[in-house]
């Protein structure tokens, strides 16, 4: 009986060990991000892209509309390809996307906006990385989708024409 | 031009000497803590990628707010969820993580116990 209890218990552990090993090998190591969870837009001080004036995050968001805010850059290369989407976005204008300019040299993105258009209704300045920090955002581009001072979802990455069609599913 | 380059330098020198040193080591501490997202195996204090950079400033600006540490976290947890953070809490996706150890440990001391102690009886 003695003899027994040992073997027994270490087959099970090898057994436990095993199988949580074995879970850990089905279970993705890439990181993916919650996109879905409903949060509250935080609330911030920034500069206008434009005029340079102090503006408030409450006077850009209002309730009741639904806005796209995107964070952009002139030195992203994959935010020139996403460009394209949000042009054609902004001609239904069913949607106000909002613009944040993420540690951008003033005058290249002016040219950007230039070569490329301006679909933006606003744009404001994020010169350190802050507030997007505050956001939640991880770099650029990335896109939010918000709602009643509500984010509706998230989109890390550039648009493209999947996620647009998405993007104006929710709007309807 | 250079002259006004020259103040710059020389203001933001000086406002660097404003943080104590006490301050530095508890922002090293944090972000040492902290996972750097879009450079996995890394910790902020560690990266020097944008991200990490932006989540530095603003380490340094919640502890001029006067965070404490553990808020500081908790801010971070709430804005980027729990993978943020190296040390894991307590829940439902990491239970077996804390658990285990324990676990293992009961059953080798049980092992053990049946082994030697009963067979010295």
């Amino acid at each position: 009986m003695k003899n027994k209890i040992l073997p027994f218990s270490v087959t099970i552990i090898f057994g436990i060990i095993f199988f949580i090993f074995y879970k850990g090998l089905e279970d993705s190591k890439i990181y993916i991000p919650d996109n879905n969870s409903k949060k509250e837009i935080p609330v911030f001080k920034t500069k206008d892209f434009f005029s340079g004036k102090n503006v408030k995050s409450t006077s850009i968001f209002e309730l009741d509309k639904i806005y796209l805010l995107n964070i952009w850059s002139s030195w992203c290369v994959p935010c020139r390809q996403e460009h394209p989407f949000l042009m054609n976005l902004n001609l239904d204008n069913k949607v106000n996307i909002i613009g944040m300019n993420y540690k951008d040299n003033l005058k290249n993105a002016k040219n950007f906006l230039k070569d490329l258009g301006n679909p933006y209704k606003e744009i404001f300045i994020d010169l350190d990385g802050t507030i997007a920090i505050e956001w939640g955002a991880y770099g650029v581009p990335e896109s939010f989708l918000i709602y009643n001072n509500e984010i509706i979802k998230k989109y890390i990455g550039p648009l493209n024409q999947k996620l647009v069609d998405e993007i104006n599913l929710f709007i309807k | 031009m250079k002259f006004l380059k020259f103040i710059l330098i020389v203001i933001s020198l000086f406002s660097f000497s404003t943080v104590s040193a006490e301050e530095n080591d508890k922002r090293n501490k944090i972000t040492k803590n902290l996972r750097c997202l879009i450079c996995q195996g890394q910790s902020v204090y560690d990266s020097d990628s944008e991200f990490a950079n932006s989540l530095k400033i603003v380490v340094d600006k919640k502890l001029q707010e006067g965070l404490s540490e553990d808020q500081i976290y908790e801010y971070f947890r709430i804005k980027y969820g729990e993978w943020i953070l190296y040390d894991p809490g307590l829940n439902k996706n990491t239970y077996i993580l804390w658990l285990l150890p324990i676990l293992i440990f009961l059953i080798g001391g049980a092992i053990i116990y049946k082994s030697f102690i009963i067979k010295n009886k």
